[in-house]
């Protein structure tokens, strides 16, 4: 259920946009209004979450090290996994968001009969990037029908994208690398049995929600071929304020409705880790807490043994031993000090302490 | 207590999961695998709240009335407290990416273990309590009920963790497990379900000056000792201060080193090469903790006994402060201390008296570890090193957790070990640095109750040392961390018997040649060296030739 769901859950939304724009023609609705909302409830979404996030305080500076960190003058710092000054932090968080540098240490490890065996595991940092590359290129892509005229950049874009001029229309990379990328991170979760067991509904509905839009944008480009220009012309009148729905192909109805859908759920689900990533504290902080101080906004007093406390409960021991004195001893009514002499002799607890604490 | 079992039996588990999801798996509670709970007067004496008689085996563990009340609530404030809870309860992916990179899931097989399911046993109760999907369709976003059984799950899964942050290391958006097993250890604590192992130690502390409890008497005792053992190995006789004003540099250990070999001998490194430079040092009674196993407990109380180091430091006028080895002292020397008891505008930016170095990367907290300071004077070439005193040993380095992945020091123990041995060879890259598996003892969890749990947290460690025991003859682990002297000697004789553990400062302090005379016949522990072994033998061997009644005494 926890796999079958999100396909029945991602084939009704993609029945409701048909229904809505074939049979019942509902152009403005799925074309105009449900896009205008959703896109307004990504952004407010997005903002209210880091917002929150925002508004946690940072206590402590945690940084996660990874490699040698800035010490003696002689010993070499891993500026990148260990930074600590704000220019590190950037290339360490640039290296994280582009490139995945932590998942680029992925392992694996096998039980073996009698031991266990650490492997190299480059797969899913490959097939993320993969995924995560193409999906950022092809929304840049998609800025040539918000956009008139067209920017170079744009062009540029698409150009590298296709520079292998394979097929008419070209096929594009990303195309390829996002159904390749989504594949293999659904495969993945179903295939494996140790992410099968984590796994969530969750964590399926995203992956086939994002297939079904990859698809409904495939068979639109290569396969049912769309009126560019009146896509064209309702996309250009949403950023202008003044949209006219004459695209009539339900695919293409269907297309932006699950983006609809992926805009709304977004900010809400576990696809925030793309906003969260930057707030994460154990990556995003300089490893320089002893060299410049961290101050936590809630700090608060605590009730403490003083050293005059302790050297008033030791006093006559402390004094036996010659160990120099700060105050006058004040004696309670029943001085403690001689029950516990015992535990002077060497070891208090001993009883329960197999190793010693350290 | 529960009985070891054997290696085999031991090793008898896959990494097969159970056909029921995680959420339907009740928690059983292995005899082994947990540590006592803790007596209610150690408790009440640090004033920790819902002090109460229980044990983890009752049906009933005598909550408070209002306990569901109190963690909801409990789990509020801290959302609100720190970023990294709330931002850690909401980004994961469940990549899987960290599954199994955790050595309780490597020598378990328990897929509660796997860190991202450990850090789900407490986001599905965030889910449900404190999002608006999980309030609405509940276990279909992963969300569940909070119940008396989740809470027992968490006692048992949290303290099955070692705060390691091996996990983080590897996951794309830094979640870090470490701090998901402290707040759920917070919420433990506030219904008074703490472990033994760990309130013991954080009453003694808070009381005493340190973990173990030693009074001044005993502590003075136990430094005696080791310094008659010192003069028999040395000739030399030391005699550190303790409680001095006026000192330039107060020297903070671990109390394990006061306590138990093998630390002692890590003790008594540090006081000869600090004795031999002549430096102007105390220690002191009262601040005679550098761990805190208040960390493993919660936040305020973690605070609450550091605060003894900077008091001691200004009480007694020092300039700046020294730390011994030790793995999670050192993460709170570097990410808490400052933050939480500073500034320490009264303590002066660290110089090296001997070569005159500024530690510029302790210019705000004024405290430097050993091996930077170490480190530091053989890079400078200010003492006199004769590395086969320690040519019987075979050496790897185990990196602390702590000391790895909350700091980041990696070269200055392994420059200091190059200088001291002359054996040492690397463990596999990816057990080693920011890789590095734990002991499987860290965090509070060195108790002897729960020995099985040790041996299969340590496995993976284990199994690295094996590695390097069966290509280059490796008989000594060094390490820089006094849990690692008090737990891994265990761990070696069950997984690799014959291979020892050393504190970096136990190598040095063989190989430091005190003067011109120092023709030293033993090691710290009163080993014969190498090379007082070769003398015999070739005295044994004149005497072999010279005539048979005067060999017997050479060769008994």
């Amino acid at each position: 259920m926890r796999i079958v769901g999100p396909i029945i859950a991602v084939c009704a939304l993609a029945g409701i946009a048909w229904l809505g724009t074939g049979p019942l023609s509902l152009y403005t609705l799925f074309g105009v209004i449900i896009p205008y909302c959703a896109f307004a409830a990504f952004v407010v979404g997005f903002i209210i979450r880091i917002l929150n996030w925002g508004r946690s305080a940072v206590p402590f500076r945690i940084p996660t090290t990874a490699g040698q960190e800035k010490s003696l003058p002689w010993i070499k710092q891993n500026k990148l996994d260990n930074p600590s000054s704000k220019a590190g932090v950037v290339g360490r968080m640039a290296l994280e968001v582009l490139f995945f540098r932590s998942l680029f240490r992925n392992a694996s490890t096998e039980k073996t009969e009698d031991g266990i065996a650490i492997g190299s595991a480059k797969w899913l940092w490959l097939f993320a990037l993969i995924f995560h590359w193409s999906m950022l290129i092809i929304v840049l892509r998609h800025f040539r029908l918000f956009l008139d005229p067209i920017p170079a950049w744009i062009t540029a874009l698409e150009g590298l994208d296709g520079m292998f001029q394979i097929g008419l229309p070209v096929i594009y990379l990303t195309d390829l690398g996002i159904v390749a990328g989504i594949t293999f991170l659904f495969i993945r979760r179903v295939v494996v049995p140790r992410i099968r067991y984590i796994s969530q509904t969750i964590d399926y509905f995203p992956l086939v929600l994002l297939f079904g839009i990859a698809l409904a944008g495939i068979i639109m480009r290569y396969f049912t071929k769309v009126d560019m220009s009146a896509v064209k012309e309702l996309t250009l009148g949403l950023v202008r304020f003044t949209p006219q729905a004459t695209v009539t192909e339900p695919i293409f109805y269907i297309h932006i409705f699950l983006v609809c859908c992926l805009l709304v759920y977004f900010p809400w689900s576990k696809l925030m880790h793309a906003g969260g990533i930057f707030l994460s504290p154990t990556r995003n902080m300089a490893n320089n807490s002893r060299a410049v101080r961290h101050v936590n906004p809630w700090n608060y007093e605590v009730k403490k043994h003083t050293y005059e406390e302790y050297e008033n409960e030791n006093w006559e021991k402390m004094q036996a031993l010659g160990l120099p004195l700060d105050y006058e001893h004040v004696k309670e009514e029943e001085p403690p000090a001689e029950a516990e002499a015992g535990a002077a002799e060497g070891a208090p607890e001993a009883a329960n302490t197999e190793d010693s604490e350290g | 207590m529960a009985k070891l079992p054997n290696r085999t039996e031991m090793l008898d588990f896959d990494f097969s999961l159970p056909p029921e999801g995680w959420m339907d798996t009740k928690t059983e509670f292995k005899d082994g695998m947990f540590c006592h709970a803790v007596k209610p007067e150690k408790l009440e004496t640090v004033g920790m709240p819902n002090a109460h008689k229980w044990s983890a085996s009752d049906e009933d563990w005598g909550l408070p009335e209002n306990w569901k009340e109190i963690i909801l609530q409990g789990m509020a404030d801290r959302l609100e407290k720190y970023r990294s809870f709330k931002l850690f309860m909401d980004v994961c992916v469940r990549c899987g990416a960290c599954a199994d990179k955790c050595h309780f899931y490597m020598g378990t097989g328990d897929p509660k273990n796997m860190p991202v399911l450990r850090a789900e046993l407490l986001r599905s109760v965030y889910k449900r309590y404190f999002t608006r999907a999980g309030r609405m369709f509940g276990s279909l976003v992963g969300a569940r009920d909070l119940t008396e059984d989740v809470i027992k799950e968490w006692w048992y899964y949290f303290y099955q963790c070692t705060e390691c942050r091996r996990c983080s290391a590897f996951c794309p958006y830094g979640i870090d497990q470490a701090e998901i097993t402290i707040m759920g250890r917070e919420l433990l604590n506030l219904l008074g379900l703490n472990t033994d192992w760990i309130a013991g130690p954080v009453e003694n502390c808070y009381m005493r000056g340190n973990h173990v409890g030693l009074t001044p008497p005993a502590i003075l005792d136990n430094v005696e000792f080791m310094m008659d053992d010192l003069e028999t190995v040395t000739g030399h006789h030391f005699e550190p201060s303790f409680n001095r004003k006026g000192a330039e540099i107060l020297l903070v250990c671990p109390s394990g080193d006061l306590f138990a070999e093998p630390g002692t001998f890590t003790f008594m490194g540090y006081i000869m090469l600090l004795e031999h430079l002549g430096l102007d040092y105390t220690l002191s009674t009262y601040a005679s903790e550098g761990g805190n196993f208040g960390f493993f407990t919660s936040n305020e109380m973690a605070k609450r006994l550091n605060s003894k180091i900077y008091a001691e430091a200004e009480r007694l006028g020092v300039k700046w402060i020294l730390g011994g080895e030790c793995g999670h002292m050192w993460r709170l020397m570097q990410q808490y201390m400052d933050t939480w008891n500073g500034p320490a505008d009264f303590l002066e930016q660290p110089v090296s008296p001997i070569t005159g170095t500024v530690f510029e990367n302790a210019a705000s907290t004024k405290m430097v570890h050993m091996v930077e300071f170490t480190a530091d004077l053989i890079y400078n070439k200010k003492i006199k090193l004769d590395p086969s005193r320690n040519d019987d040993w075979v050496v790897t380095f185990h990196d602390s957790c702590n000391t790895a992945r909350g700091m980041g020091i990696l070269e200055e123990p392994r420059y200091i070990i190059k200088n001291v041995c002359n054996h040492f060879y690397e463990m596999p890259d990816e057990t080693i640095r920011e890789k590095t598996l734990c002991c499987g003892s860290g965090s509070g969890l060195n108790a002897g109750e729960n020995m099985e749990l040790r041996m299969r947290g340590g496995f993976p460690r284990a199994e690295a040392v094996r590695s390097v025991v069966d290509r280059f003859g490796v008989n000594m682990v060094a390490n820089i961390c006094a849990i690692d002297r008090a737990a891994m000697p265990a761990l070696m004789d069950y997984w690799n018997p014959g291979v020892g553990i050393v504190g970096t400062h136990e190598l040095v302090g063989n190989a430091l040649v005190l003067d011109e005379n120092d023709h030293r016949t033993m090691n710290l522990r009163q080993e014969e060296l190498p090379s007082a072994r070769k003398e015999k033998e070739i005295a044994d061997a004149v005497a072999a030739v010279n005539g048979p009644e005067n060999g017997e005494g050479g060769a008994a």
